[in-house]
């Protein structure tokens, strides 16, 4: 190999580079906080477990878009019969009240921007 | 160290073979969201169908759960009948409009320019100019004539539409998805009634009041009267019609020969804006 020194010298470079974020979070001690999303008080269930919700409401909400909006099914129902109006303002935040503290929180921590609010509106907000 | 060409083809391969199996079994992995996709049928085996009933009887116990929502309103055929001469004889209303702009969370921007409306008048001799001649009766060519989308029988806007973000649902009623729209404006131009606006500014700070049971929309997409397609999935007559203090305005099913639309239509002749253009406009004004 030519310019061993060279090539090595750039490739240990360049992988501190891109690796900048995580040595340095990690060097500077500075402590990593998943956010503390607040929970419906007095709700014990959401159309799922919470897990599923975490990982999946994104895809339900996009099915509910489609299914109301197009193809005028506006119900929907749990695995285990439960029914629910298909609606983001009309029934995920009937239960999940503050969207600051419901939605922002994780979504500001993942820098993701889901442009639901453009239009919908929570109550409360303008 | 030389390496054979025959080797690293060898060493190449395996590896491309080994990516494209680890990709595989991820992906295998990764598509359990069609779980949560509601299957109208209990095709999924997830539900436990005899506790289905009983699970929904229980349901109202929680707040969001809904068992308990009204009817919708059904039609074959959905058409609105104007009745002018009542609408006229009720000079400067404006409820119909200002009902509907409240519910669906319609911008007023002062500029004419910037402008979007669902429901509003045009002079007589604009709106139906195929009844013009030089002898209308005063009343009639100073009159403003409520117009708004005719929700017309073969739309021109939904055959231009690129992105099938405006379409004619099987009830008649012309939609809009303002989650597909790319705002190129192509219904605009296509619809001869302007019944459709755009939104050159973003709209929510000319909104006076926001009312969060309806969305308002962005920059950038075409708005326009629905109906109520909302309110008809609740069970409730389209806005306009309801604030309607002399009722000049009849909604109904034109399949249904029981209606009030076809029996006002059997009552008296009625005029279409601008039939000639064959769109069959299903907004019908009786004088």
């Amino acid at each position: 190999m030519y310019d061993k020194g060279k090539i090595l010298t750039g490739l240990v470079l360049f992988v501190a580079i891109v690796a900048f974020p995580f040595w340095w979070s990690l060097a500077s001690g500075a402590e990593v906080r998943v956010p503390d999303i607040a929970k419906p008080a007095g709700e014990t269930q959401c159309l799922e477990d919470a897990e599923t919700m975490r990982r999946e409401h994104m895809q339900l909400l996009a099915t509910w878009r489609d299914d109301v909006v197009r193809l005028r099914q506006r119900i929907h129902t749990t695995p285990d019969g439960r029914q629910y109006r298909k609606s983001l303002t009309g029934t995920c935040l009937q239960c999940h009240t503050d969207k600051a503290a419901s939605c922002d929180r994780c979504h500001d921590y993942l820098d993701v921007a889901p442009y639901c609010w453009d239009c919908h509106v929570a109550t409360g907000e303008r | 160290m030389p390496l054979e060409r025959r080797t690293f083809v060898k060493i190449g391969g395996l590896a491309a073979l080994g990516l494209a199996g680890g990709a595989a079994a991820r992906a295998g992995g990764v598509i359990d969201a069609a779980r949560l996709v509601p299957a109208g049928d209990a095709a999924t085996g997830t539900g436990t169908p005899g506790s289905a009933g009983a699970a929904a009887a229980a349901a109202p116990a929680t707040s969001a759960a809904t068992t308990t929502a009204p009817a919708p309103l059904e039609a074959k055929r959905w058409a609105m009948v104007v009745d002018l001469g009542a609408c006229l004889r009720h000079e400067g209303c404006e409820d119909c409009t200002r009902a509907c702009h409240a519910v669906h969370n319609v911008p007023d921007f002062p500029n004419r320019k910037d402008q979007v409306e669902w429901i509003w008048k045009e002079p007589f001799v604009e709106a139906l100019p195929d009844q013009k001649h030089e002898f209308l009766p005063g009343n009639l060519a100073h009159a403003d004539v409520l117009v708004f989308c005719n929700h017309c029988d073969e739309p021109a806007c939904t055959r231009v539409c690129p992105t099938q973000a405006t379409w004619k649902r099987e009830d008649g009623v012309v939609m809009m998805d303002w989650h597909r729209c790319i705002g190129c404006r192509y219904c605009i131009a296509a619809c001869p009634y302007g019944s459709r606006s755009f939104n050159w500014r973003d709209p929510r700070p000319a909104i006076a009041k926001i009312d969060p049971a309806f969305p308002t929309r962005t920059r950038g997409v075409v708005e326009k009267c629905n109906f109520c397609e909302e309110r008809l999935a609740e069970g409730r007559r389209p806005a306009c019609v309801e604030a309607c203090p002399p009722k000049a305005l009849l909604f109904g099913d034109l399949e249904d020969a029981g209606s009030p639309v076809r029996q006002a239509l059997a009552d008296k002749p009625a005029m279409r804006r601008r039939p000639g253009l064959g769109t069959q406009p299903q907004v019908y004004y009786l004088l």
